[in-house]
Formats: structure tokens, sequence, C-alpha cells
């Protein structure tokens, strides 16, 4: 799909409101790290993998930023920053840039505030989040499933058919499980939870997905409070 | 003047010698110094013995022999599980001591960089806190995946360069009762395997002179923070990473390079996941089938998860559109497993790739259905009760 960089499609969104979104970036502390201006040369997109497959280029996210051009940036925010594929092969840059960097940086505050272009790309992540929030380790041996990967071949089907005794068949004993990828302690599962309620992680979560944001919530506050916390995600 | 020996050697015969004076980073190893001066945090110093090598700015990196805590993968662990028995293999084969943590989380960046559902301050407290818990046992932290070593180089660099951030990660340690400890190294596991290969060389059961192969090396690895990538004179002359081309020429393996060597394979964190047509194509067409037509390998040696990943299970949708596809897909740590005579499927587990191998076993003469038959006793042995697991003295051939 080609990207309209037009504006027309934005044109009702206030100026002031993504000009606020512009400067949330601009805001992070990462944000002079990644950004120090542009040759507007395109040796990132020569790198870029998403380049070669969409219409999208590392080079536009930041000659915007560079340029400051409000517009065009809350154009990027929906329309483009979702296709990037965070390989950071764009940290080629002559001027030390880093264009992946500034899309992590958006993406962030697209998720932060909720935005329906965010929502959308997440769509059918939930999972995802839930396992990495919930379990500690992010994807399990249980997520394959040949429904969920039907063009990954036969096999997936005998792993998920063989899943419980294969697992056995592990010679590690800390990867005898299905549900996590390895056994993480109760301890350990205890302190990250205070991590995301320490860091305000979950305010995102809401933002963007609020069904999951309250399967977590019940099932973080009830560990919690077992192990004697009295935390509340609200 | 152009040098008359830049008229008659070839780009490949040409050595880079990179001079540490000369790099445009500060060295990270006298900040972290200056910082566990200040009082800022504690350094986690390499346990001896170690080797030293070089990095991308010759600099000189120490990496750990033994007494090594696996910050092991998810996506390893998880979906292609022989790749992390294999690292723990290695380490029990060669007589190493190594702890295998459960008090460990993943690091929780491939869920960051596919959804940004996180921020640094929770990224860089998940990192400190895995640290801190290595820190506690007394092994040193060797990292599995390629994308948490390259997140953790960032969280590092982020650390180091902002004062606040580093003050609300030791508050949030302190509540949960650790003290703010950071690595001398941020170690890759590929990088114990390059140090070790002369050592897993001299225990090589299985020929490998017979064998071509490509490798493709991990973004995360070289690119993201790539300062701490391992570079040597005898890998293409200093000017690529040195790791996984080494250890296959230890083995004896001919490494064939291919002009898109640099790309990414196409994992892409959320595509991957949700939008795996883009990780298809882009596996297919600018990495397997560049490396069919240009250099004809019997295998393909990666040493990353979402490499693994990408570069095997996309090949299967790949073949019914007639792609030039077909070229099956291991970590450098099965390989050097396999070379030591590792058994295929208890160790390797190669059930749970995609791609077909058993062309490649049978080069190596390797005799594969008597070995799925010895695996599949063993789970039916499970299946009818008779025993819990296997233990690791069975496969300690
Ligand atoms: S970001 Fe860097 S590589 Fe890309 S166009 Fe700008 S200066 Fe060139
Ligand atoms: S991080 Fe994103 S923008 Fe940069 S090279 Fe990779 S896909 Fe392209």
């Amino acid at each position: 799909m080609s990207l309209d960089l037009s504006g027309r499609q934005y044109a009702h969104v206030d100026y002031d409101e993504k000009e606020r979104l512009f400067d949330e970036v601009k805001g992070d502390l990462r944000y002079d790290e990644y950004l120090y201006g542009c040759y507007e040369c395109g040796i990132c997109v020569a790198a870029c993998p998403s380049a070669r497959f969409y219409d999208f280029s590392p080079r536009k996210i930041a000659q915007t930023m560079a340029r400051e051009d409000v517009d065009l940036f809350y154009t990027l925010l929906n329309d483009s920053v979702w296709d990037c594929s965070q390989c950071f092969s764009c940290d080629v840059c002559p001027r030390k840039n880093s264009p992946g960097g500034l899309i992590t940086l958006m993406r962030e505050v697209a998720v932060k505030n909720g935005l329906a272009s965010a929502q959308e790309a997440l769509e059918g992540y939930g999972r995802v989040v839930y396992k990495i929030m919930a379990t500690g380790t992010q994807v399990s041996p249980d997520m394959l499933q040949a429904n969920a990967f039907p063009d990954w071949g036969p096999h997936v089907k005998d792993i998920a058919k063989n899943l419980e005794y294969w697992r056995k068949a592990l010679p590690p004993e800390s990867m005898n499980t299905t549900e996590t990828s390895w056994q993480v302690d109760d301890k350990t599962i205890i302190e990250l939870y205070l991590i995301w309620h320490m860091t305000g992680v979950m305010d995102m979560i809401k933002e963007v997905d609020e069904g999951l944001f309250m399967i977590l919530q019940d099932v973080m506050e009830e560990k919690l409070e077992d192990a004697g916390y009295d935390v509340s995600f609200d | 003047m152009i040098p008359h020996s830049a008229l008659f050697n070839k780009p490949k015969d040409r050595t880079f010698t990179p001079d540490p004076s000369q790099a445009p980073t500060e060295d990270y190893h006298d900040i972290l110094d200056q910082l566990e001066k200040e009082g800022e945090w504690e350094v986690h110093r390499v346990p001896e013995p170690y080797i030293e090598v070089k990095n991308k700015f010759g600099r000189t990196k120490k990496v750990p022999v033994e007494q090594t805590w696996h910050h092991k993968s998810c996506g390893q662990c998880g979906h292609i599980p022989g790749y992390s028995t294999s690292v723990f293999w290695l380490n029990r084969k060669l007589g190493l001591d190594y702890n295998d943590p459960t008090d460990q989380t993943s690091c929780t960046a491939w869920n960051y960089y596919a959804s940004a559902t996180s921020n640094a301050p929770a990224q860089a407290a998940v990192a400190m806190r895995n640290f801190a818990a290595a820190h506690e046992t007394g092994y040193f932290p060797i990292i599995h995946c390629a994308t948490s070593f390259g997140h953790y180089k960032e969280v590092r660099q982020q650390l180091i360069h902002s004062p606040e951030l580093r003050s609300q990660v030791r508050k949030i340690l302190k509540k949960l009762g650790k003290k703010l400890i950071m690595p001398e190294e941020v170690v890759h596991y590929s990088e114990w395997v390059h140090v070790m290969r002369d050592r897993i060389a001299e225990h090589q059961v299985i020929p490998m002179d017979h064998i071509a192969a490509t490798i493709h090396p991990a973004c995360h690895y070289h690119k993201l923070v790539g300062e701490d990538a391992i570079y040597a004179p005898e890998v293409y002359g200093n000017q690529r990473s040195a790791i996984i081309t080494s250890t296959l020429q230890s083995l004896g393996v001919d490494v064939r390079d291919y002009s898109t060597w640099f790309d990414c394979c196409g994992f892409g964190f959320r595509h991957i996941l949700v939008s795996r047509d883009f990780s298809r194509s882009f596996a297919v067409q600018r990495k397997i089938e560049v490396m069919k037509e240009e250099a004809d390998p019997d295998i393909l040696i990666t040493h990353d998860t979402g490499c693994v990943t990408t570069l095997d299970q996309s090949q299967f949708a790949a073949k019914a559109h007639d792609k030039n596809v077909g070229l099956p897909v291991m970590s450098d740590s099965q390989i050097a497993a396999l070379a030591m005579g590792a058994h295929p499927y208890k160790v390797l587990q190669l059930h749970w790739h995609s791609t077909d191998s058993k062309p490649f076993l049978e080069k190596l003469g390797i005799d594969h259905e008597k070995a799925w038959a010895e695996f599949e006793q063993v789970v039916d042995e499970i299946k009818a009760g008779e025993r819990q697991s296997v233990t690791w003295e069975e496969v300690d051939v």
C-alpha cells in the first residue's frame, strides 16, 4: 500500500495535538542520542529490510524529525512506524543517527496515547504481551499450534501433539515446561510485577487494550497479594 | 597517493587493522570503572579464566571460559530447544562449570521492539534485575539471544549517559532488595563458542571438511551498539564480525560468501508473529535464494533466536511457490555439538526445525533413522510412565 504523505487524511487533527505528540517524542531521554540532524543521503534506506517491501523509509523518519515537520511526523506516526523491523541496520548512518531508535520512541508515544493506529497494529498481539508480562518468558512452547503457524510446516502439528512428552525429553530440567520457555521462580515473577508497577507500564497497556489490562491486573494483583504486597494497578 | 599494493591485493585478501586510539566512541570499560569509583554501581568482573579477544574498534574484550550464568532465550528454549540444550551440552562435554538459573526472566525486548508496550526505565530495570540475580550466584552472565545482547548493550549506553535513569533504576532495584550491578562485559554465547573453538575442534569426532556453509550474522549482534562485537584478522580481514565463521572454519567447514551477507533475516519482531508475509518474503528472496544461487551451501548457520526461526520456518510456504529453498538451518552451538558427537534428536532436537536436515546428516555419515528410533523409544517410555525425563548422563556420550 502506498503511503499518503499529503497529510490530507489528518487535516482534521489539531496542529497543537500533533505538536504535543511530537514534543513527547523529543522529550524522551534517548532522543538526543538517536538524532544528530540528517544528511538525507539515504544510506539507511539501502540497509533497511522494510524499505524493500513496504512504502517505508528510515530517511523520511530522520529527515522529518530533523526538520521538525510536525504534520508529516503525525502522518508517519500513524501510517509508517509499524512497518519497521527494528533490526537497526539503519544504525549504519554516517550522521550517527538511529532511525530505528526514533521509531521505537514514536511507537511508545503512539501506544501511550492510545492512538487508533497503534491499537490496530497491536490487534492479535495481546497474547504475546500477556505472556511476557504475566509469566516472565515472552514466547512459550504451547504457542506452537498448527492454526497459529499454518505456514511453518507439518512439524508444528507434531510438536503440539507431543508437546508434553517432547518437553520432558529435554535434558535441561529447567526446560521441562510447556507454558513458559523455562521454569521461572515465583519470587522472580513477583519482582517482575513490581517493576511493571513502578514504571507505569500497565498504564500503557490500559491505553491500547483495556481487556488485556483487566486480565493482567487480576493475575498480578492476586499473586502480589498472596506474596504480601498491597499493590493496585488502577 | 594510492599505494601500489592496492592494485594487486584482492579485496578479500586485505586486512583492516583497527586502532583503538582512533575509535569513534569512548571506551565503555573506562566509563564503567569511573562510575564504579563514583559509587554509582558495582562492576561485575569477568571471572578467571577468561580469554581476551578484540572488539570492532580493536579494544580488548574478555570472554569467560566458565562460571557462566546462562541468560536463556525465550524463543530458543520455547521453539528451538535444541539450540540452548546444545550450549549446555558443550559446557558439560568440555567439563566447564555453569549455572542454568530459574531466577531469570526474558529480557522482554522482543515484545518491546514489536509492540512498544514498555519504556526505558522498565526495560533497564528488567535487565539490571537479571544482572543482579547473576551476581548473587557468583556466576557471570552470558547472553543466549542476540536481541537480549543488543538490547542490554543499549540499556548500558542509556544508563551510562543518564544519571536520572541510573537513579530511577537504582531505586527500583533497592525496593527489590538488589544492588545496581553492571557486568564488565556483555557477552553473547556465540562469543564463548568462538573463544572455545579450538577446544571444540580438539573433541571433533564428525569430520566436516567436505561441508560448505553460509552464515548469517544477527543484526542485534553486530549492528545494534556494534562496538562490542568480536572481529579477527583471520575472518574477512577484520572487516566483518568473526563469530560463527571462525567456529566453522575451526571445524573444517568451507564458509562461502554471498552478496546479501549484511542484510537482516526479516524477523521484524511483530512481523514474525502477526505479519509473516513480510518475514517470509524477505528471508526467502533476500537470504535463502541468494545463498543457494551464489554459494550452494549444504547448511546455513546463524547465532540468534529470530534468525534461526525466520530463516528455517519461512522455507516451507516458499516451497509451494517453487522457490529455490530447502536449506537446513542450525545454530553454531548445534553444529559444534554435532561435530563433537551430540545426538541429533536428543541434544540438537532437530525435529523442532522446519527444514529437512536429513540429507545433511547423511552427508556427515550419521544414521538419522537409527537416531530418530532412539529418540522415539525414550518418548514412548515417558508416555508409558516408565521414566520422567532424559538425564544429562544419558546424552553425555
Ligand atoms: S538518517 Fe543517516 S543514513 Fe539516513 S538519510 Fe539521514 S544521514 Fe543518511
Ligand atoms: S530498524 Fe527499521 S528503519 Fe532501521 S533498518 Fe531496520 S527496518 Fe529499517
